[in-house]
C-alpha cells in the first residue's frame, strides 16, 4: 500500500515535471534560427503593417492617427478581457528597448522578451509564417512611428486562462511554428496570396469557428463563424454557396481595396478597417489574395443562428 | 360618450403611426439598396466601364441624399432586432453620432449635386462612399 502511494507521487511529480518542462515557452515554442539579416526596408515593413492590420488592435481608440500604437483597446473574449499592449517604440512603456531577435520570437514563436507566453489573441498563429527578414523590415518601420507614453491595465482572465505557462500546453495541442513554404506546383501569384491571406493578413483567424480552447478548427478553416468580439457572424470566404463561390477574383480584389461587394453594399464592423488596411497594398498583392481565395474548397461552416441580411 | 370618442381617436392616430411605419426594418434595408444600386452605378462612371453622364451622376446624389434624410427615423426603439437586422445595438446607445454621421453623408452628397464632369464627379463619389464604411463600421454588426 505505502509502495502504491510513493509509486502514483513519483508519477505526478514526473508529470508536473514533464509538463513544466514541455511548456517552457523555449521548448514548446523555440524561436527561429535568424542568423545575420540585410539592412531593413522600411517601405516593405509599412506594407506588412497595413496587411498585418497591427494599428486595428494596437493604435489607441478613439484617435484619429492610427500610427500612435499606445495600446488600451479591450478584447471581450469568452476567456476574459484582453488589453492590447503598447508597440509603440516608446523605450519604458512600449517596444523601444526590443532587439531584432526579440520581436522575431514574438512575432513567430509567441514568446516575450523577458520568456514568456504571448496569449493567442495575439495571431502570431498566423504571424509565424512570416520569414524574419519580414519581420525585421516590420520592426524597422515600427521603430519610425511617434513614441506614446502609457501602459494598458493587465489582462482580466478567469482561471485557469489567467496562467501563463498553461499556454504552454496550448502551444502544444494547437501551435504549429513553422514558417511559409511555397508551393512549387502552384503560380508565384497564388503562393504570394496564401502567404498574404495566411500570414499578415491572418484573414482565418476572424473567418473561422473556434474550439472551446479558443483553437481555430482546422476542417472548417475560412468556413465563417460566431464573431469573437461581438454580435453578429463572420462570413464563409471559402468557395461554398454563401461563401465566395459566386464572386470573380477581381470582385474579391475590389471588396479589399473599396469595401463593396458585387451588389453594392458596403462591408461593416471590424472589416471595415481591414479594408482601410488593405487598400494601401498594391493592386496586385489584392489580386494575389483573391487568387488564393479563389482556390479555396467549397466548406460549409457551423451554422449560423439566423440569416442576417438586410437592414 | 365623449370619452369613448377620444378612446377612438387616440386608437386611430396610434393605428395610422403603426402603419407609417409598418416595418421599418423592411423599408430601411429598401432604402439601403437604393443606395446600392446608385452606387452601382456611380461606379461604372468612376472606373470608367460606362460613360459619363450629368443626368445620371446627378441622380446618384440625389439617392444618397434621399437615403440620408430618411434613414434616421426608421430606427425606432421597437425596431431593435428581428427581420434579419443587422443593425448594432451602438445606433441606440449613440443616436447623436448616429443622426451625426447621416448629416455628414447628406453634406457629402449635397456637394455631388450639381457635378457637370467626370473630374468632378470622381471626387464628390468618392467622398460620399466614405461614408458607407465609416458608418458600418460603427453603426452595423457583421453579417
Amino acid at each position: 500500500m505505502r509502495r502504491l502511494l510513493i509509486t502514483l507521487l513519483v508519477f505526478i511529480a514526473l508529470g508536473a515535471a514533464g509538463f513544466f518542462v514541455l511548456t517552457d515557452p523555449r521548448v514548446v515554442s523555440p524561436g527561429p534560427e535568424v542568423g545575420t539579416l540585410p539592412a531593413p526596408d522600411i517601405e516593405n515593413g509599412k506594407l506588412l503593417f497595413a496587411a498585418g492590420g497591427c494599428a486595428s488592435c494596437h493604435a489607441t481608440p478613439g484617435q484619429e492617427d492610427k500610427t500612435r500604437l499606445g495600446g488600451g483597446l479591450v478584447l471581450d473574449s469568452p476567456f476574459g478581457k484582453f488589453h492590447v499592449p503598447n508597440i509603440s517604440p516608446h523605450t519604458r512603456d512600449g517596444i523601444g528597448n526590443w532587439g531584432t531577435a526579440d520581436f522575431i520570437q514574438a512575432m513567430t514563436a509567441g514568446v516575450s522578451p523577458s520568456g514568456q507566453h504571448y496569449y493567442p489573441a495575439f495571431p502570431y498563429t498566423s504571424y509565424r509564417l512570416m520569414p524574419p527578414k519580414a519581420v525585421a523590415d516590420l520592426l524597422a518601420y515600427i521603430r519610425t512611428l511617434p513614441s506614446v507614453e502609457g501602459r494598458a491595465p493587465g489582462h482580466e482572465l478567469g482561471f485557469p486562462y489567467n496562467i501563463r505557462r498553461a499556454v504552454g500546453g496550448w502551444k502544444l495541442l494547437f501551435f504549429d511554428g513553422t514558417p511559409f513554404k511555397a508551393d512549387p506546383s502552384k503560380s508565384e501569384e497564388w503562393n504570394r496570396g496564401a502567404y498574404l491571406v495566411n500570414g499578415p493578413g491572418h484573414c482565418a483567424e476572424c473567418h473561422s469557428s473556434r474550439n472551446q480552447f479558443g483553437a481555430v478548427v482546422r476542417a472548417t478553416r475560412f468556413a465563417g463563424g460566431p464573431d469573437p468580439d461581438g454580435k453578429g457572424w463572420v462570413p464563409n470566404i471559402t468557395q461554398a454557396e454563401g461563401g465566395l463561390g459566386k464572386w470573380s477574383k477581381s470582385e474579391i480584389a475590389e471588396l479589399l481595396k473599396t469595401g463593396f461587394t458585387p451588389s453594392f453594399d458596403s462591408v461593416g464592423g471590424s472589416m471595415a478597417a481591414v479594408v482601410r488596411n488593405m487598400a494601401q497594398l498594391s493592386d496586385a498583392d489584392r489580386l494575389a489574395m483573391a487568387e488564393y481565395l479563389k482556390s479555396l474548397p467549397a466548406v460549409q461552416g457551423p451554422p449560423r443562428p439566423q440569416k442576417a441580411a438586410g437592414g | 360618450m365623449l370619452r369613448s370618442a377620444f378612446v377612438a381617436l387616440g386608437l386611430a392616430v396610434g393605428v395610422s403611426a403603426v402603419l407609417a411605419q409598418a416595418n421599418p426594418i423592411a423599408e430601411r434595408r429598401d432604402t439601403m439598396k437604393a443606395v446600392g444600386a446608385a452606387t452601382r452605378d456611380g461606379a461604372a462612371m468612376a472606373k470608367g466601364e460606362a460613360p459619363f453622364d450629368a443626368a445620371k451622376a446627378q441622380a446618384v446624389f440625389k439617392a444618397y441624399g434621399d437615403a440620408a434624410k430618411k434613414m434616421p427615423g426608421l430606427y425606432p426603439d421597437t425596431a431593435k432586432t428581428g427581420g434579419e437586422t443587422t443593425a448594432a445595438p451602438k445606433i441606440w446607445e449613440d443616436q447623436a453620432g448616429f443622426k451625426a454621421a447621416f448629416a455628414k453623408f447628406e453634406g457629402d452628397a449635397g456637394k455631388g449635386a450639381a457635378v457637370t464632369d467626370l473630374a468632378g464627379f470622381r471626387t464628390a463619389f468618392g467622398d460620399a462612399t466614405k461614408n458607407c464604411g465609416g458608418c458600418h463600421e460603427t453603426y452595423r454588426i457583421k453579417k
